[in-house]
């Protein structure tokens, strides 16, 4: 479970994001929504610590996030934020194995190969893998940064954006992904999302966020309807049966 | 996960194995690994041809004499004062890069120099030409040395601990206050009288033969105690590389990290500046000269490749232009001239930092 109590982030000239309180229940996909400079990037990196609050507290699964040792913590949840940019050079490879640093410290055994070697061909970079990542196309450089994240077996996965730059296959094959590292092992995977339709296919819970507050928090029935969707986005939007659930139409 | 299983079922076991091998290897193929090592290999014989060089070249008695090694042994001073400063400059400015996620900036531009000149202008300002005779020796050196390392630290802690403080900032007004610094000393120099002023600049310009083995009981210890901590320190260095959000996510904590690598950076180039003057483009013409050799960002392969190419430049360099040109004291021109030179044509080749 990720509890938020009063977490709240102040940027100065106006900006301010919070208070929210909020509950995420543990296992299944969450998925943040909302508009632009709704809050969402900024609500999912004070959840990963890698921002650090004005005020309010983060709990995941029990464990404070600002007072947990740090190195314990990276073993609970892990953060992929929006924009990432490396000064180092790196092969894709190179890349997932750092997503074992909380266990191994740097020394990579047999068994960390393994799981290594996995995440690298879940995301179909086999092939790429000795590929420096400025040698890679957008959408296969964020794979790779995925596959880090995963390599890293946190129980808590919270993910900005993911699905930048990916193209309609990868986009569904990373979504089916993560329902299966959530339903099969029972993991919580936290994601912003671009598209609400993914959110309605693949997310157990939709948190709609909207000028720094959580607006809607519900499943994807309650959270999928023509008023809701259309006061949240602030343009019209309508919400019909498909053949696998509700799909909105906004344009 | 079954289709992961599958997938791995497919893969020929010896290919399998391969893959797997190649995670924890620095470098992108065996052959890559293997330029490495000639590498390394080729700029330790350099290095040792330009050591031996220095000692025996030119040497007036014949090899073998007592004569000869105590005319060796008086050179030998010259090529601990190389080694303390390749190693030092060349250690620094990689680890600094590192932290300030930056690679065309070098610590020296940090306001470590001009701190120098600082206090070497004061010096001969207060005291006038005597001064200089007065600021030489151990006490004075570790004073000195001292003084530059709670200059940095003081500098870092202070930008780094603020709501505010990142690493850009720190940057930006190290640059500025390093400008400033630099500013004070050359007010001061108009001031002085010729005479003092012409003592004084013997000082400023980076020069081997600045150095004093009377230093070395501090100078090789302090140098040798901050390498092997940034050694050991490597595996660190490799995530700190990445960033504040990585470094963060994979649980370590940032701020102390940096803070103790800028720590190790401050002592070492306290140690050269104050042992030889400012030898500005040194670390910097290094550090580029390391990543493009090793072609590797792990800091394990990195760092003794950067403190080999330092001493073979600067042994190099003082070697030819002692034995050559009969001109010891050039040693920081001909660097930053051949420094810069290899510089350009390694960007333009490559077309990226
Ligand atoms: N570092 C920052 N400094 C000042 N304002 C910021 C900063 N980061 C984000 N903001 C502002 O905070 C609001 C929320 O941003 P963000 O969390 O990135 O939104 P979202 O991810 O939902 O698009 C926006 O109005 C944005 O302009
Ligand atoms: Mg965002």
């Amino acid at each position: 479970m990720i509890q938020l109590g009063k977490l709240f982030k102040d940027y100065g000239s106006g900006t301010s994001i919070g208070p929210v309180d909020l509950e995420i229940p543990p296992g299944g996909v969450t998925a943040l929504v909302g508009p632009n400079g709704a809050g969402k990037s900024t609500l999912l990196t004070m959840m990963g610590r890698l921002l650090g609050p004005d005020a309010g507290t983060v709990v995941i699964g029990g464990h404070d996030v600002t007072t947990t040792h740090p190195r314990k913590l990276a073993t609970v949840v892990s953060t992929l934020r929006q924009e990432n940019h490396f000064t180092a050079r790196l092969t894709v490879r190179q890349l997932v194995a750092l997503g074992r640093f909380p266990y191994t410290r740097g020394r990579i055994n047999r068994e960390d190969e393994r799981i290594i070697s996995e995440s690298i061909e879940f995301f179909d970079l086999g092939s790429l893998q000795n590929r420096y990542l400025d040698q890679l196309s957008g959408g296969q450089r964020q794979r790779a940064y995925v596959a880090m994240v995963l390599c890293q077996e946190t129980d808590y996965l919270l993910l900005d954006e993911p699905l930048n730059n990916l193209d309609m296959r990868h986009s569904v094959h990373m979504m089916h992904h993560l329902r299966r590292v959530a339903d099969e092992l029972g993991r919580t995977v936290l994601i912003v999302l671009h598209d609400v339709n993914f959110a309605s296919h693949y997310s157990d819970w939709i948190c709609a966020v909207k000028e720094g507050k959580v607006v809607e928090f519900g499943t994807p029935e309650e959270i999928m309807t023509d008023e809701t969707l259309t006061r949240v986005f602030e343009t019209p939007v309508t919400c019909h049966d498909g053949p696998s659930g509700r799909l909105a139409v906004y344009y | 996960m079954p289709d992961t299983a599958t997938h791995d079922a497919a893969v020929p076991p010896a290919l399998h194995h391969d893959t797997a091998r190649e995670g924890f290897a620095a470098f992108i193929s065996p052959a890559h690994r293997r330029r490495y090592w000639i590498a390394l290999v080729c700029l330790l014989l350099v290095g040792l041809a330009f050591c031996l060089g220095i000692l025996a070249w030119d040497n007036p008695l014949p090899f073998g004499t007592r004569g000869f090694w105590r005319i060796a042994e008086s050179r030998a001073t010259s090529v601990v004062v190389i080694a303390i400063v390749a190693v030092s400059q060349a250690m620094a400015t990689v680890a600094f890069q590192t932290a300030a996620n930056n690679r065309i900036i070098t610590p020296s531009i940090m306001g470590f120099e001009s701190l120098y000149v600082l206090i070497q202008t004061s010096v001969v300002y207060f005291l006038g030409a005597v001064g200089v005779t007065a600021i030489q020796g151990l006490p004075q050196y570790a004073m000195q040395v001292g003084l530059m390392v709670l200059f940095a630290l003081g500098l870092y802690g202070w930008l780094l601990s603020g709501k505010y403080g990142n690493v850009q900032i720190m940057l930006l007004i190290g640059i500025v206050l390093g400008g400033g610094l630099g500013s004070v000393s050359t007010f001061m120099q108009r001031l002085l009288a010729p005479s003092d002023f012409d003592v004084l600049s013997a000082r400023l310009f980076g020069s081997v033969s600045n150095a004093d083995a009377s230093y070395f009981p501090l100078a090789v210890p302090l140098c040798a105690l901050a390498t092997v901590a940034l050694y050991l320190h490597s595996r660190k260095l490799n995530i700190l590389s990445l960033g504040k959000d990585v470094t963060t996510n994979l649980g370590l904590k940032h701020r102390r990290e940096l803070m103790l690598t800028l720590f190790w950076v401050s002592v070492l180039m306290a140690v050269s500046t104050s042992l030889i003057g400012p030898m500005t483009f040194l670390g910097f013409l290094v550090a580029i000269l390391a990543y493009q050799f090793s072609d590797t960002y792990d800091h394990r392969y990195v760092f003794p490749m950067a403190v080999l190419i330092g001493f073979a430049v600067l042994a190099g360099a003082y070697f030819l232009l002692k034995n050559v040109f009969y001109a010891e004291g050039a040693v920081s021109i001909i660097i930053e001239l051949v420094g810069g030179t290899v510089f350009l044509v390694v960007i333009l080749r490559r077309g990226r930092l």
